[in-house]
């Protein structure tokens, strides 16, 4: 039993007592009305209590005994609206099926770091949601103790049941929820050692399940007010564009139209918080009563655009580059990757250096060299960007799907200058996240059309409007380049990356520990083109790089491409260079080794290609073998092995689940989807030009082993698909003879025409 | 603005809308049934389908005029509960991620498995090739088809 310091006290109860009173705006609670018994799919009624009794900000407890737990995190997909109430369900000690789960609001005095992002949620939630539970379940004890006059110490508590053994009496929650409400919130708290465990570590179905597969109204795109009225934006057509004038005259005229107008998101003057991160600040808006009319209003707008000189101003290291400076900034990707491969590395700096890595090379028997790029990639949650916003002279109601919502309040707060207590966000369940609500233009712009129509709007982005107006995967480039000695040992080790407009190096992440002589270097360049996080940022396609030239690596120095990364991490793990490597390299070899005996890799039986690669982020560790064949020049994914190390699994099949995806959108990513750019003009712009993995190209079988090693848990949202393209890569390879060094790798191994086919 | 009769999900509805307004939006804004949801518009990832007199159809191609009195259900009339087998197997199988696809994909397998009681892994993967699943639960959609499948009351 660990004790820990609630830090809890009323602050936090009284606060949320408002919280539990208006409930969530969308109103549709499936399960406050019944769910799906666990067993044999068959449906209990769940009783409502007649009163609920508020234990603290994380949960209330009904007077029958049902349980309401508060989800403090941003759902996107990642399940953790299951998962974290599970974590307070635990040391609360009720039985699951009397819980109900709600979506908290936004609330900054009872929860800490409402974020969706870095696959942190579980890790960061770990202490205080458990300590929420035990807290609360103290309490019940404390009144209990006190009802039957005894000591705490002689009471048990199973499933929201308490016992006094010794007299033989016990009583439920809710009997005792009323008097545990008063009780002094405790200072310190006990939690469970793992062992004790009983909803930790079992699996349990997705919340909202129900809600989803019958088409409850659950997300932003689907929130309905009477009074409601729809809103549209118009975009530049090319990045480098601004607005220059309009005539609405027709499509003011059109049925349903109110008004058309434009907006600034994000005026010049305004401070921007690090999530304000916005293709276009001046947008066109269309308001009218309905979705398909203003739609078909949209098509009727005369607007003209103008070149933005500011744009091409800024950008310095483009002007070098022949055919951009008379285009006044509009980029093309052919000349995005020229100027990477060439003009990047000219203006690269040294993250990190040990030994002598110049000696080393120009010492060497041998020098291998490889470099890789990867294009732009739009984010494409399926519910296309937008949010509800009714904003009025001294408030404004938020509602809808945003991975950043305490950030997007401080927005809100500098944008339409309203106090910070007068702003309600509130968080739909969110029809994919992968790090494109973080940045909340989007709920920005819902706002301050909101308070020019004053009256309540819901903005819906068009498909079109999603893929061409994003905050996209940057364009990376990476060169490798390793020394041999006379004896194909490995003597020094470089890696020199960077993007339009970030790095993707993490220069503290294996192989460095594990070479005697290492160089990390680093360097970017401007774009016009709006870039930010996307499912684990950087490592999305620098794990594979890295992965593809590990084996090919090993394939020059004549070692078995496992065998290999072991004995580099056995060298880091027994006598590491460097202070600052980021990684466990135990944990690292210990996927490895799971993955290999899983995959039967020595075994030599499997007739498919293989691929294996292994890599750390997000503070877990992922290693996979993918199988596969070409067939009629197609690849076929067999199977893919992953072993996984991302400590106490929270929620097992759940876990399963999420694995599986990543590695399917890894797969996914690597193998098919771009974004490309002529003249500033995204050349894809819906899903006929922009290839997203298919049923069709899923891999056939994933096999997924958890290491079991009880460590606080990690997160798993982002950790299993970077790995899995360089396993990818490295089939690829054994299937067609070819090393590929260019995402995504489908037109670089096939000779078909690029039609998407359907 | 034309007045249509349509019935959906067993129900008479009257409207009164433009003519070319595609059935996706009558349904979301008009008829307020959003299980229907919006993916792209252009028939390509199968996020609004529906049945049309029990054929599966991308409802964002379908404009209300071409209704008439055909059948269409939506994810809301499939069943009662929630208790059609296809969906029973999709909790079984605890198949969504962020879910927003699943409608769609629900709607195209039991389509798929009311011709087909008995699909081939190929024949799955072809039928279900027209839905995206961004989230990548692919590998879990077609477990959850076969156990409907298996189930022999579809
Ligand atoms: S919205 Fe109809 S197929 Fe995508
Ligand atoms: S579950 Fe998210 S798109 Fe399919």
């Amino acid at each position: 039993m660990s004790k820990v310091k609630t830090g809890m006290g009323r602050r936090s109860f009284i606060k949320n007592v408002s919280l539990a009173g208006g409930g969530l705006i969308i109103g549709f609670n499936w399960l406050a009305c019944k769910r799906a018994a666990e067993e044999g799919g068959k449906e209990m009624a769940l009783e409502m209590p007649d009163e609920w009794f508020e234990m603290n900000g994380y949960l209330k407890i009904g007077d029958n005994g049902v349980v309401t737990i508060y989800s403090p995190n941003p759902e996107i997909g990642q399940n953790v609206k299951t998962s974290m109430p599970m974590l307070v369900a635990e040391e609360l000690d009720v039985d699951w099926k009397n819980v109900i789960v709600e979506q908290a609001p936004l609330n900054t005095d009872v929860f800490t770091r409402q974020l969706a992002g870095g696959s942190q949620s579980i890790r960061q939630g770990w202490e205080p949601l458990r300590m929420a539970g035990a807290t609360a379940r103290k309490m019940l004890l404390t009144a209990a103790a006190s009802e039957w006059d005894v000591s705490v110490s002689e009471l048990s508590v199973e499933n929201g049941i308490i016992s006094h053994t010794d007299s033989d009496r016990s009583l439920g929650f809710g009997e005792i929820a009323k008097a545990a409400a008063q009780v002094e919130v405790p200072e310190e708290v006990e939690l469970k050692d793992n062992s004790d465990f009983k909803i930790i570590g079992t699996s349990r179905k997705n919340v909202d399940a129900k809600g989803m597969i019958t088409g409850k109204p659950l997300y932003g795109i689907d929130v309905h007010r009477d009074d409601m009225l729809i809103a549209m934006i118009v975009q530049p057509p090319a990045f480098g564009m601004e607005f220059k004038s309009m005539d609405a005259a027709r499509a003011k005229e059109m049925s349903g139209i109110i008004d058309v107008f434009t907006i600034d998101t994000y005026p010049e003057d305004m401070e921007r918080e690090w999530s304000d991160v916005a293709a276009f600040s001046k947008l066109v808006v269309v308001v009218g009563e309905s979705t398909w009319q203003v739609m078909q209003a949209k098509k009727a707008l005369k607007v003209e655009w103008d070149l933005n000189p500011k744009l091409t101003k800024q950008i310095q290291i483009l002007e070098k580059s022949a055919g951009l400076a008379e285009g006044g900034g509009l980029e093309n990707s052919d000349i995005h990757y020229s100027l990477m491969a060439q003009l990047g590395s000219d203006n690269s700096e040294t993250v990190r250096k040990d030994g002598d890595p110049e000696a080393a090379f120009s010492n060497a028997a041998r020098v291998i060299e490889r470099s890789y790029t990867c294009p732009f990639l739009a984010h494409n949650c399926m519910e296309p960007m937008n949010f509800f916003a009714n904003v009025t002279n001294d408030k404004a109601e938020l509602l809808g799907p945003i991975q950043t919502p305490e950030y997007a309040e401080k927005s809100v707060n500098k944008r339409l200058g309203l106090d910070l207590e007068n702003i309600d966000i509130q968080m739909t369940r969110m029809g994919g996240g992968f790090g494109r609500r973080l940045y909340g233009n989007f709920l920005v712009e819902a706002a301050v059309i909101s308070q020019k129509m004053g009256v309540p709007i819901k903005l819906v982005y068009t498909r079109e409007d999603d893929m061409t107006n994003g905050v996209y995967r940057p364009a990376y480039h990476v060169t490798y380049r390793a020394a041999l000695d006379g004896n194909n040992n490995l003597t020094a080790f470089h890696v020199n990356a960077g993007g339009m407009t970030e790095s993707p190096l993490f220069a503290d992440r294996f192989p460095a520990g594990a070479v005697d002589n290492y160089l990390a270097e680093s360097w970017t360049i401007e774009s016009n083109i709006s870039t930010g996080a996307f499912r684990a940022p950087r490592s999305n396609f620098i794990a594979g790089a890295e992965q593809s030239f590990l084996d090919e690596l090993a394939e020059e120095m004549g070692q078995d491409p496992i065998q290999f990364r072991l004995d580099m991490l056995k060298r880091a793990q027994n006598d590491p260079v460097g202070e600052n490597n980021d990684y466990d390299a135990a944990r690292y070899a210990g996927v490895l080794e799971v993955v290999r005996d899983k995959a039967g890799w020595n075994n030599g039986s499997s007739t498919s290609s293989r691929g294996v690669a292994a890599y750390y982020c997000h503070n877990s560790y992922v290693a996979q073998i993918l199988d596969m064949n070409l067939i009629d020049n197609e690849p076929v994914i067999d199977k893919v092995t992953c072993a996984v190390d991302c400590g106490i699994v929270v929620n097992p099949d759940a876990a399963k689940n999420m694995v599986e995806g990543g590695t399917i959108d890894g797969i996914g990513h690597a193998l098919y989807s771009e974004l490309t750019f002529k003249d500033g003009v995204t050349q894809q712009n819906n899903f006929d030009s922009y290839r997203l993995i298919r049923h069709r190209e899923a891999p056939k079988k994933i096999d997924v082993h958890f290491i079991e090693n009880g460590l606080d848990p990690t997160g798993l949202g982002e950790p299993p698909s970077p790995p899995v393209q360089g396993a990818l890569a490295n089939a690829l390879y054994k299937a067609t003879g070819k090393r590929i060094y260019k995402q995504p790798f489908y037109p670089e191994i096939s000779t078909e025409s690029r039609e998407i086919k359907t | 603005m034309a007045e249509f009769n349509v019935t959906i999900n067993g129900e008479k509805r009257n409207l009164n809308v433009d003519p070319d307004t595609p059935l996706l939006w009558v349904l979301r804004d008009n008829l307020k049934l959003v299980g229907t949801k919006y993916g792209c518009g252009i028939a390509q990832c199968g996020a609004c389908t529906v049945h049309f007199n029990g054929s599966a159809v991308r409802s964002c191609q379908v404009p209300i005029s071409a209704v008439k009195d055909n059948e269409i259900t939506t994810i809301e009339g499939l069943s009662e509960e929630g208790d059609h087998p296809v969906q029973q197997a999709w909790l079984e199988h605890d198949v969504p991620q962020c879910g927003y696809c699943q409608a769609g994909q629900i709607m195209a397998a039991t389509a798929l498995l009311k011709n087909n009681p008995s699909p081939s892994d190929e024949e799955i993967e072809d039928v279900m090739n027209g839905n995206i699943c961004r989230c990548g639960t692919y590998t879990r959609i077609k477990a959850a088809i076969k156990t409907a499948s298996n189930s022999q009351i579809v």
